[in-house]
C-alpha cells in the first residue's frame, strides 16, 4: 500500500506540474526481483487512487527479468527470483545486477 | 477540447523515501555515528537482544535505540530501564518504519556523537527490507525455532542484509536445527551475507557480534577518510 501511495504521490506532483486535471494511464516499470509484485501493485492501486487524480486511470505494469552475474560461470544470466541457482552451471554464487527497480516510467495526461 | 499528453517520469516509485534517508545518512555521518537497522519476524528475539547489547556496549560508547512497532511502547520501556536512552515508534496500520519516521525520532535522541544508533524495526520480513532508513547496514535476526529455510521464504530480507544473526542458539539441544543449512539457503540469496550464531538469553556469540560492529566503526572511519582525501 504504502508502495502504490508512493506512486500517486508521483503522478499528482506531476499532474500539478502541468496543470492537468486527468490521468488517463500510468507506466510502471517492475523489476522480477524487486520488492512487489505486480499483482498486489494491480489490488492496492485502485483504493489507493480514489478520490485522487489518479482514480479511474489505467495502470499498465511492464515487468522486467531478473538478471544476475554468476561468479561461477562469469557470464550474466536471467533468474526469475531470489535463492535461484545459475540455470548454466547450478551455481548459487549470483550477485543481482538488474531486475530491482519499482519506477513511474510515463504518464498519459488531458 | 483536450489533448492527451504523455509525460515521460522515470522515477523510482520510493524516491521520496530514499531522498530522506540520504538526509538522515548524511546527519548519521557527520554525528560519526554507527546505524544498524534489525529486521526480524516478530518473537525473533530483537529486544532481548537489544537489551543485552546495548547494556554491555554502553560502557564505553554512546548508544540510543528507536524502537518500532505498531502499537505500545514496551519495548522502549525496556530498552530504557537498561540506562539506554530510547525513542518509541508507533507505526499504526503501517507495517514498516520509513525515512522521516527516523529523521523525526533521531531528533528526539539526546546526541550520541562517535556512538550507535540501533533502529528495532517492526516484527515483519517483507515490507521493511524496502525502506531505505539511512542506515549503515541492515541486520536479519532470525531464530532457529523459525526453521533453516526462512532466507529461502523471505529472500529480501536477507538480500538486503549485511548480517544475518542467529538467534537462540542456547535452544539447540532442544530442536533439531541446521545452522550449516541456514548458513548455506542465506548465501543462496546473499553471497555475501555475514553470519554470528548467539543467544541472547545466555551472551553466547555477543563477543563476535561487538567484534563484528568494531569492524563496520574502522570500515566506516576509512570510508570518511578516503572521502576526505
Amino acid at each position: 500500500m504504502a508502495i502504490c501511495l508512493g506512486i500517486i504521490q508521483i503522478v499528482e506532483e506531476k499532474v500539478h506540474e502541468r496543470s492537468s486535471s486527468r490521468v488517463r494511464s500510468i507506466c510502471l516499470e517492475m523489476g522480477a526481483l524487486s520488492h512487489a509484485a505486480p499483482e498486489a501493485i494491480r489490488f492496492c492501486f485502485a483504493a489507493a487512487a480514489t478520490r485522487t487524480v489518479a482514480e479511474g486511470a489505467a495502470l499498465n505494469i511492464v515487468e522486467l527479468p531478473g538478471v544476475a552475474w554468476c561468479m561461477s560461470c562469469s557470464k550474466s544470466v536471467e533468474i526469475a527470483r531470489r535463492g535461484e541457482c545459475c540455470p548454466c552451471c547450478g551455481s548459487y554464487h549470483l550477485q543481482v545486477t538488474a531486475g530491482e527497480q519499482m519506477r513511474v516510467k510515463e504518464l498519459e495526461i488531458d | 477540447m483536450t489533448r492527451t499528453r504523455l509525460v515521460e517520469i522515470e522515477r523510482d516509485i520510493l524516491d521520496k523515501n530514499n531522498g530522506i534517508a540520504a538526509n538522515n545518512r548524511a546527519l548519521f555521518i557527520a554525528d560519526d555515528l554507527l546505524v544498524f537497522n534489525l529486521l526480524s519476524s516478530p518473537g525473533a528475539g530483537k529486544t532481548t537482544l537489544l537489551v543485552r547489547a546495548v547494556s554491555e556496549l554502553k560502557c564505553s560508547r554512546w548508544v540510543g535505540v528507536i524502537e518500532g512497532d505498531q502499537q505500545t511502547s514496551n519495548d522502549a520501556k525496556r530498552i530504557q530501564a537498561a540506562g539506554v536512552p530510547a525513542v518509541q515508534i508507533n507505526t499504526g496500520k503501517n507495517c514498516h518504519l520509513d525515512a522521516a519516521m527516523i529523521g523525526d525520532a533521531y531528533r528526539r535522541l539526546p546526541l550520541l556523537s562517535g556512538g550507535i544508533l540501533f533502529i528495532e524495526n517492526v516484527g515483519n520480513l517483507i515490507c521493511p527490507a524496502a525502506f531505505d532508513l539511512g542506515e549503515t547496514c541492515k541486520i536479519v535476526v532470525f531464530s532457529i525455532t523459525e526453521g533453516e529455510d526462512k532466507p529461502l521464504k523471505y529472500p529480501d530480507v536477507f538480500a538486503a542484509s549485511s548480517l544475518m544473526v542467529i538467534n537462540k542458539i542456547d535452544l539447540a539441544s532442544l530442536l533439531e536445527f541446521d545452522v550449516g543449512k541456514a548458513i548455506e539457503y542465506a548465501r543462496r540469496v546473499n553471497p555475501k551475507i555475514d553470519v554470528i550464531v548467539v543467544s541472547a538469553r545466555t551472551g553466547e556469540g555477543f563477543a563476535a557480534l561487538y567484534a563484528w560492529i568494531d569492524r563496520q566503526a574502522g570500515r566506516q572511519r576509512r570510508a570518511f577518510e578516503d572521502k576526505g582525501r
